[in-house]
């Protein structure tokens, strides 16, 4: 078989999306962030959403969401995102608005801002990576750094004496009126990956119907941070911050 | 005309709404008009000001350090306004809780017990009206009918039914002001 | 039909000006003296006339954050705040001028440093047209010193922030704020339409059709040369800003031997001192910047070579902040004193022109 019969159309098993671009990621490999992507690109795609997508990018790793998704885009500043899609999606209301955060971005400086955004129901998905690790600035804590967990601004391990307890900002999210959906996910897997796909189609289907913030946290590898083999890395996830970090719906309504 | 006004007061006493009432009173006749309060928590129980200024002219600084008239409700504002009257002035102030009535004999001192009235008539809420009445007494800048109208303006209209009892408190101010030197 | 004469407060009147000139949204969060904007807003509803929204935020930080995100659309919005609200929104001020987004924000200024009074100000002048946030910025600034300016400045200030893509700046007090006086509001304009913004905003995100590249409203470029190019791109619009732009009112200038610089209500108060020192003989004047940035340079520097003029008095409500910006002008020709009061207090007229023989007679 030649490659000319390889590329057949008939033999199309996977392709990228095309809402995905072909600009090369700057992510580190084994990264989830790529994954995220991917899935986000493939239900604004299969939604045929693009022409009514605006996403809000954070300050972080993913700071450069926008390169690599074929869609309108704004850049926040740190913490900001649910501020900034707050008054686009107040002014654009028959546009569909996410923010793409991490978790020093939405749980530590943008805190503020994301509570409020979901006590009012903005009718906004917001996708939150958690992966307990600040990663573009070069491995310190997080709002959700693990008690014990090594990171460069505790070297020895959190400490909860010194810095407090991790942040489960997602449970604190549900008690609020105005989310409607908010769901744990992961990327780790063929199964899991299909999961925070529906979850995240879930989460733009929810935010043309008006009834309140759908919040869509993935629990993610930083294998560079975490300073491990991506395969060990989602071995270490699983097993350490799964348990802190359940897997699954926690609100649907 | 230009006529520089300062009203002064308890916050409650209605000392910015009589402000608005002359302020819109001479825009009615249209005047050039400013209103300048004192503003902030003071309002709420201390002591209250507004500056009024009705002029034929473009009005300049809104905030002034003398005045035409001085309107005066309670002891702390009589201690501040009695020296920032022009001399030839007019000083209009109400005689309930003063213990220390102003001296000063190159202006026209004028007293009015509104508050004393206003509880005689039943009707406390008429206080800055009958004021108001006796400040026009002495100092008629604005036609009866202007104020009508700038009640009309300054009055949300629910309370519009309550403006013939504003133009008698008026009335009654005009007749019970009394020069005291 | 010509527009009724009306009788508000400044802050009012900013209200009413941006909802009749076509704003899109409005953000804020409550602080004196300035809370009767939003509160104006909300009694108007503009959500069921003209479609304007009006959303109080959780912090000032948030609003300023809001107003990106709507003028990232190509949207018209604007904030509000008085100084220390203005303080926490200077991040977004960067961001919003470093993404270059059109948008008004309005400061009422009040006394600092920190908590301050809520007593008239203008001690935010360094803050409003020196950059205020981080990096090589500029805010168009308008300084109104009358109830009517405030109206006046609200569609203006829209203007000139589409004009140049840049945030444009009123930079009032508590007095402007506060004081009631006669205003005609600007006849009602229609809110922009989706075609209309497409049109004049084409960088904007109002959602990506098939026939074009996305749109990103960003700030960030990691490429120093790169960022030094969109730095260098600012620095040519600032100069075009400043070429065109600059606005101011001169008082009895004519035959002026000494000039009161002043901006606002300080203006307000020297103007009244101009009529002062005339009656006593005084050959006085006032040059009112109305652009604070961009600053009336020009202007001074023509007052301050002519043979006539002994002297300015720089007269602000604050330590002397815009004194500096005289004295650049004026370039050490004549002299340039300072007078002020702080803390809230404003200055009487007759303290501007005891000041004035104090300095110069």
């Amino acid at each position: 078989m030649t490659t000319k019969d390889i590329i057949k159309p008939e033999n199309l098993v996977y392709t990228k999306s095309r809402i995905l671009n072909d600009t090369p990621m700057h992510y580190c490999p084994g990264c989830s962030h790529g994954v995220v992507h991917k899935l986000i690109a493939e239900v604004v795609e299969e939604m045929d959403i693009q022409e009514d997508v605006i996403g809000v990018a954070p300050v972080g790793c993913a700071v450069f969401a926008y390169n690599y998704l074929d869609f309108d885009f704004q850049e926040a500043a740190h913490g900001r995102a649910p501020a900034v899609a707050t008054g686009i999606k107040r002014l654009m209301p028959e546009k569909y608005v996410f923010t793409y955060q991490g978790d020093g971005d939405l749980a530590a400086i943008g805190t503020a801002e994301t509570i409020h955004a979901c006590n009012r129901g903005e009718n906004i998905v917001i996708i939150f990576i958690n992966n307990g690790i600040y990663g573009m600035t070069g491995g310190q804590m997080a709002p959700t750094t693990l008690e014990g967990m090594k990171t460069a601004t505790c070297p020895y391990g959190r400490d909860t004496a010194i810095n407090g307890y991790p942040l489960n900002i997602t449970d604190l999210l549900v008690k609020l009126e105005g989310t409607r959906y908010v769901t744990r996910q992961s990327v780790h897997n063929s199964a899991s990956v299909r999961k925070a796909k529906n979850a995240i189609r879930k989460g733009f289907e929810n935010s043309k119907e008006g009834k309140g913030t759908s919040v869509i946290e993935i629990v993610s590898t930083c294998n560079s941070g975490w300073k491990m083999t991506p395969d060990q890395s989602n071995k270490w996830m699983v097993e350490n911050m799964f348990p802190a970090y359940p897997i699954g719906d926690l609100k649907d309504i | 005309m230009k006529e520089e006004i300062i009203i002064a007061g308890f916050g409650g006493q209605g000392v910015l709404s009589m402000g608005k009432i002359l302020a819109y009173s001479g825009l009615m006749e249209g005047h050039e008009v400013s209103w300048m309060p004192s503003y902030g928590p003071e309002q709420r129980g201390g002591t209250a000001n507004v500056t009024v200024i009705l002029s034929e002219q473009r009005i300049s600084s809104p905030i002034l350090n003398s005045f035409d008239t001085a309107i005066i409700l309670n002891q702390q504002s009589l201690n501040k306004f009695e020296s920032a009257v022009k001399p030839g002035g007019n000083l209009i102030y109400d005689g309930y809780g003063i213990t220390t009535p102003p001296t000063r004999t190159d202006i026209n001192v004028y007293r009015i017990d509104a508050m004393d009235k206003s509880v005689e008539m039943n009707a406390a809420k008429s206080f800055n009206m009958i004021v108001l009445g006796g400040f026009l007494k002495i100092s008629p800048i604005v036609k009866m009918e202007s104020v009508i109208l700038g009640l009309k303006k300054s009055l949300p209209e629910r309370h519009h039914h309550l403006i013939p009892m504003n133009e008698n408190a008026i009335k009654v101010g005009m007749d019970i002001i009394q020069k005291m030197n | 039909m010509s527009e009724e004469i009306k009788l508000m407060k400044g802050n009012e009147a900013i209200a009413h000006a941006a909802i009749r000139c076509g704003c899109d949204g409005y953000f804020g969060y409550p602080i004196t003296p300035q809370s009767e904007i939003m509160e104006t807003l909300m009694d108007e509803q503009p959500w069921k006339t003209t479609g304007m929204v009006v959303l109080q935020a959780e912090s000032e930080v948030a609003a300023i954050n809001m107003v990106y995100g709507g003028a990232g659309c190509g949207k018209k919005v604007m904030t509000s705040s008085s100084s220390p609200g203005v303080s926490l929104k200077q991040e977004g001020i960067s961001y919003i001028a470093g993404a270059e987004l059109p948008c008004l924000i309005v400061n009422v200024m009040r006394g600092g440093p920190g908590l301050g009074t809520i007593q008239p100000s203008q001690a935010d002048y360094f803050q409003a047209v020196k950059g205020g946030g981080h990096g090589d910025y500029k805010v168009i600034v308008l300084a109104p010193a009358s109830v009517q300016e405030m109206a006046d400045f609200t569609a203006l200030s829209f203007d000139l922030a589409f004009k140049y893509s840049n945030p444009a700046m009123i930079l009032a007090d508590g007095v402007i704020g506060q004081m009631m006086e006669k205003v005609v509001l600007p006849p009602f304009v229609d809110r922009l339409t989706k075609s209309e913004i497409e049109k004049q905003s084409p960088w904007a995100t109002y959602g990506k059709p098939a026939s074009r590249k996305p749109n990103v409203i960003t700030s960030l470029e990691l490429e120093s040369k790169d960022m030094e190019q969109r730095n260098l791109k600012f620095q040519a619009k600032y100069r075009e800003i400043e070429e065109n732009e600059v606005r101011y009112e001169e008082l009895a200038c004519e035959d002026a031997e000494y000039l009161l610089v002043a901006f606002g209500s300080s203006a307000r108060v020297c103007q009244k001192a101009v009529e002062l020192a005339r009656e006593q003989g005084i050959k006085l004047g006032l040059i009112r910047p109305i652009t604070l940035w961009p600053f009336p340079t020009k202007l001074i520097q023509s007052y301050a070579s002519s043979s006539k003029v002994k002297g300015f008095l720089a007269v602000e409500m604050n330590a002397g902040q815009m004194i500096e910006d005289v004295r650049l002008a004026v370039n050490g020709k004549v002299s340039v004193e300072y007078f002020g009061r702080l803390g809230g207090i404003v200055p009487t007229p007759d303290e501007v022109v005891e000041a004035l023989k104090a300095k110069f007679l």
